[in-house]
């Protein structure tokens, strides 16, 4: 355990130093600022408190901006350590490669959540500010902050493994790109075309569910929005949201993180310096 | 109990050989030097040692375990070619790191960088270090704990001669205490007096394990007498010597080591002629030259 603490603190450190840390909070606050500005319109008409709607616009922030942030944390972790030349030095040391890669993620998650924490932290003080009902908002926000750590958990992962199969900066800066692009922007916009093109067939019932809960950007917005009844109102991938249960949701959500550090491993094991 | 086998070990990459029946072994206390070209397979050995990469045959027993493996990792101590280390970190917090993951305090980063000279830029980041100042980083790290085996690739690259007599003061008392060093270099200059046993390597195989003592008596190289006569009786000398003439004064004289004693009495009696001998024992360079070039035929 001292191992990866130790591990953890040197990264956490590194991250700092590197301005990691301030670029992400900073990113985090400018947008959720923004956001809580510009979602000042739909209040009171759907009877929802200012917080709860807040949360709504932040999901969908969240959905491209975690990902996002984590991915570029996580794609130097291993090509970066094989460029410098430090990763045989560190591989000689007891700390087995599942210590080494837990070191870097907590130090990685340590920094997200405080960007999340100050990002949705000055949205909802900006709620308080115009509504004193926003209080009703705030296990909807609490649910929102734990479930983007667990998104971000997710493409961390997904970051290492790019990371690690890349074995170099540039080349995993460009996997890692590639990967936000088609999971984020592009995934979504294809089950669209399938839709359309299926026109409410077998597609649109049996199969496009499953693949909206595969996609863990896809499941944390599903589960944010249907977990809080208020947002659905102001989203609107409602009716999508209301075709699957929450927990199914919360599953995919809470199972992606696993399955990319199992990724993650796998592809720093077979990593020879 | 010997702290490091090496049995018929052979590696390959893609159609190369880079390892073809390597054996030696390295006992607790002893000092062993691993030369060879660039490339002859040093570094690749050592990375075989440490379970980095496996090899493709032989046995390999480190401390009495399987190279790479937990205990073998706990015990064993890694010095890399150009070590390098993350240029945002301070060498107190770098060294920090590494004796976490050795279960040992971080506080006593800063006894460690003393001891390898660094205590005054122990607070600056290793990014502002120069070449040798990393290098001693990684000579602080390999110190760690009571490592029983020390795996030093090419150490004293970048060490100006001060610092590699000090390097090496260090190494005489790690190996006092017990512990096992395979250090490697290019040069055998670098590591002559300082080191037990020499073994050479080249493209692959071990062309020589022995001590320089021993490396020098198996080569037979031949001995170099260079005779300054007195002016105008170079010819002389060379003729009587049956030597060749270098220039004016200068007489060369080229014979294997044991007719050595001969010579020189031969000489002795023409002291007349002659202002000065010198005797030149084969360097260093010839003998590691001799053992190197064998298997290029």
């Amino acid at each position: 355990m001292t191992a990866i603490l130790g591990l953890a603190a040197c990264e956490f450190r590194i991250a700092l130093r590197n301005r990691w840390v301030a670029i992400a909070v900073a990113m985090m606050a400018v947008f959720a600022l923004v956001l809580s500005a510009a979602g000042s319109a739909p209040t009171g008409e759907v009877g929802a408190d200012r917080l709860s709607v807040t949360v709504a616009s932040l999901t969908s922030l969240a959905v491209y901006l975690v990902p996002l942030l984590a991915l570029l944390m996580a794609f130097d972790a291993v090509a970066g350590e094989i460029e410098r030349g430090t990763l045989p030095l560190l591989l000689t040391y007891p700390a087995s490669r599942g210590r080494i890669l837990a070191g870097k993620a907590i130090a990685h998650l340590a920094t997200l959540a405080l960007a999340l924490a100050v990002g949705y932290g000055s949205a909802a003080a900006a709620a308080f500010a115009v509504d004193p009902a926003a209080a009703n908002g705030l296990p909807a926000l609490l649910r929102l902050f734990w479930s983007s750590l667990l998104l971000g958990a997710s493409f961390l992962g997904l970051g290492y493994a790019l990371s690690a199969v890349a074995r170099r900066p540039g080349a995993a800066a460009g996997l890692a790109i590639g990967v936000w692009l088609v999971m984020i922007v592009l995934y979504d916009l294809g089950l669209l075309a399938a839709i359309v093109a299926d026109g409410g067939g077998p597609f649109t019932t049996g199969v496009f569910p499953w693949l909206l809960l595969a996609n863990p950007a896809d499941a944390f917005r599903l589960f944010n929005l249907a977990a809080s009844e208020a947002t659905t109102a102001a989203a609107g991938i409602g009716g999508a949201a209301n075709a699957i249960p929450a927990m199914q949701a919360l599953a995919s959500v809470a199972l992606w993180p696993f399955l990319a550090f199992g990724l993650a491993l796998f592809a720093l094991r077979k990593v020879t310096p | 109990m010997t702290a490091l086998i090496l049995s018929q070990v052979t590696k390959r990459f893609d159609r190369t050989a880079a390892l073809t029946d390597v054996t030696l072994s390295v006992a607790p206390g002893e000092r062993v030097a691993l030369l060879g070209h660039n490339g002859a397979g040093k570094s690749t050995l050592m990375k075989i040692v440490l379970g980095l990469i496996p090899a493709d045959g032989g046995r390999i027993d480190v401390l009495g375990v399987a190279p790479g493996s937990p205990a073998a990792r706990a015990n064993v101590a890694y010095l890399p070619e150009n070590a390098a280390f993350h240029p945002s970190l301070t060498g107190e917090e770098q060294i920090g790191l590494f004796l976490r993951l050795r279960g040992e305090p971080a506080g006593k980063a800063g006894e460690l960088l003393d001891r390898v000279g660094l205590g005054d830029a122990a607070r600056r980041r290793i990014g502002t270090y120069s070449k040798g100042m990393r290098q001693r980083v990684g000579l602080a790290q390999a110190l760690i704990g009571r490592p029983r085996l020390l795996v030093l690739d090419e150490p004293t690259s970048g060490l100006d001669p001060v610092s590699r007599r000090e390097f090496y003061g260090i190494l005489d008392r790690l190996a006092a205490d017990g512990a096992a060093i395979l250090l490697s270099s290019h040069a055998l200059t670098e590591v002559e007096a300082r080191t037990d046993r020499i073994v050479i390597l080249s493209n692959g195989v071990v062309v020589a394990d022995d001590t320089l003592a021993g490396l020098r008596r198996r080569a037979a190289l031949p001995t170099r007498i260079q005779i300054s006569a007195r002016p105008g009786a170079a010819d002389a000398v060379a003729r009587e010597l049956t030597a060749g003439r270098r220039n004016g004064v200068m007489v060369d004289l080229v014979c294997a080591a044991d007719k050595k004693l001969a010579h020189l009495g031969s000489i002795a009696a023409m002291s007349d002629m002659i202002e000065d001998v010198d005797v030149i024992p084969p360097s260093l360079e010839d003998i590691y030259d001799h053992y190197s070039r064998r298997t290029l035929s």
